[in-house]
């Protein structure tokens, strides 16, 4: 009796949270990641608490070995929180061990490869999430071509993903992410292979799209200065084990440009983040 | 696309085993018929390059041996249908699941391990001297590459491609149908050009040992009528049957995955 009573309860209760208030939002309370099960386990995020709202673009930022990767998957349902609340939008992603698929579908990742199937083309590749999700072949086709217009790499549609170089393939991995409409974009280091002038290109792409489609961000990087460009909000995250040294604002004005890298405050904040990373790695 | 000269360098390459390929059996030919006319060796135990020319062409009109080419042909397919679904179906579990790899792997290798051609008279046995026989030979020879090379396939799926399947919730289908099927593909079908050649030995060496069809018997009957320049004929009629059976293995590679490396030009 009681396990059907529970599920409606929260039902219930999610719905009394009312969805919308809740749109995009992820919250985390005493969120904890052990890896292993033998001795010496390896405590790779200590008890975290975050607030994430809706809308926000998150940089968290910190040295190898500091959890931000790890975090990163967790919210991304990849990893299995060993302990602590992990709430999507009010909904909990993992309950008694079972990953929600329905709250799952809210959340777009990019990896730091682009991750393309090759034995896709870039169209059906971007089409990938709809087409599991069982779209009609006419619907994708139609919706492709509009996520691929949005990351600028339209007429590529029919292109196998080894044609297209490293940055077009990130764009059309960012499309693949954006294709079921999620409020939610998760990004692990998605320019890190990039050469130093894409990769400029692509954070001034990403400051579009995101505030184009008014999702929230959570991007992972260990560059200083694409986290001050990027962010609302830096995350930075100290080692062993993972934890949050630091909360920062960035108030820059936007659209921030490459004239927004020369202004003095972007460099007070590069500075100060470069004397803080110091200090904790 | 850039249009090169046909003696480019980067073309020349691709060029010489046309030219190469025709003036090396022309000199084997040579050398056998210079021995064959200067050693006068019998030929009951080398016939020469023209006889041999005549019974093959005596034997493409003879419609007895059209049958046998069927009937082996027939085996070795259909042998080889039935290693390809096993070999693929089993080899994809394997690979997904740890437990049944360690559990099957010793079985796998010990079965590996054994000259399975042993088994035919045992096969004969079981089977008896028809068609059935050759079939089940022809399936355990070309069953093993084609296991091995799915495993490896499937343990080889790229980690970050198996990671945008779980945060897309790929359904176990899903995730065989649209990840590890063709990201498989170009092991299974290195599998299959392993496999489809041995799918013919294992036909032919079942029609050796029971029977009185397929062009392994055919061999038999022609050594044991002292028709060797026969003989060597079947031989080039089976080399041939096993070119073409290759080569449509490399055009189902063309056609299946136009996006891999191995179909590059």
């Amino acid at each position: 009796m009681i396990e059907t009573a529970a599920p409606r309860a929260r039902a219930i209760e999610s719905q009394a949270g009312g969805g919308a208030p809740h749109k995009g939002a992820i919250r985390m309370e005493a969120l904890e990641k052990w890896y292993g099960t033998r001795d010496p386990r390896v405590h790779a995020l200590a008890p975290t608490d975050l607030n994430i709202p809706e809308g926000e673009l998150l940089v968290l930022l910190g040295p190898s070995g500091c959890g931000k990767t790890t975090l990163l998957r967790m919210i991304g349902g990849l990893i299995e929180p060993t302990s602590g609340d992990l709430l999507v939008e009010g909904r909990p992603l993992w309950r008694d061990g079972v990953r929600q698929n329905e709250v799952l579908s809210e959340l777009g990742m990019v990896f730091q490869e682009a991750n393309l199937f090759p034995w896709l083309t870039i169209e059906d590749n971007v089409a990938l999430p709809l087409e599991l999700k069982g779209m009609p072949k006419a619907e994708r086709r139609a919706a492709a071509a509009k996520l691929l217009k949005m990351v600028g790499i339209s007429g590529f549609e029919k292109r196998w993903p080894r044609e297209l170089s490293g940055g077009m393939r990130q764009r059309a991995a960012i499309a693949r992410a954006l294709s079921y409409d999620p409020h939610i974009l998760l990004m692990d280091e998605p320019f890190g292979a990039l050469d130093a002038m894409t990769r400029d290109q692509m954070n001034l792409e990403l400051q579009r799209i995101w505030s184009e489609t008014g999702k929230t961000v959570v991007l992972v990087t260990h560059s200083i200065s694409e986290a001050v460009f990027l962010a609302d909000r830096i995350v930075l995250l100290s080692p062993r084990p993972g934890k949050i040294d630091t909360i920062l604002n960035v108030d820059l004005p936007r659209p921030r440009t490459a004239e927004t890298q020369a202004t003095p405050a972007f460099q007070d904040y590069v500075r100060d983040l470069h004397h803080r990373l110091a200090a904790i790695s | 696309m850039i249009q090169r000269s046909l003696f480019h360098p980067a073309n020349r390459a691709k060029l010489l085993p046309y030219v190469t390929t025709p003036l090396l059996v022309a000199l084997i030919i040579l050398i056998w018929h210079s021995y064959v006319t200067l050693s006068g060796v019998s030929p009951f135990i080398l016939p020469s390059p023209q006889s041999v020319w005549t019974a093959w062409i005596a034997m493409l009109y003879d419609p007895r041996a059209w049958n046998h080419t069927l009937m082996t042909v027939y085996a070795t397919l259909t042998g080889f249908a039935w290693a390809l679904v096993v070999g693929v179906g089993l080899g994809v579990l394997i690979g997904r699941f740890r437990w049944l790899e360690q559990t099957l792997n010793p079985f796998i290798v010990a079965t590996q391990v054994v000259p399975k051609v042993a088994f035919v008279p045992l096969f004969v046995v079981w089977f008896g001297f028809g068609l059935t026989a050759k079939v089940i030979v022809a399936a355990v020879l070309a069953f093993f590459p084609i296991l091995t090379n799915t495993v490896l396939g499937v343990k080889s799926v790229d980690a970050g491609h198996r990671d945008v399947a779980t945060s897309l919730n790929a359904t176990s289908w899903q995730r065989f149908r649209r990840l590890e099927l063709p990201s498989s593909l170009p092991y299974i079908l290195t599998g299959m050009e392993v496999g489809i050649v041995l799918a013919i030995i294992g036909a032919i060496v079942g029609e050796y040992l029971g029977g009185t069809q397929g062009l392994g018997y055919m061999m038999i009957a022609r050594m044991n009528a002292f028709a060797t320049n026969e003989l060597f004929a079947v031989i080039i009629h089976m080399t041939l049957l096993g070119f073409i059976f290759y080569f449509s293995i490399g055009i189902l590679r063309r056609i299946l995955i136009p996006w891999h490396q191995s179909t590059q030009r």
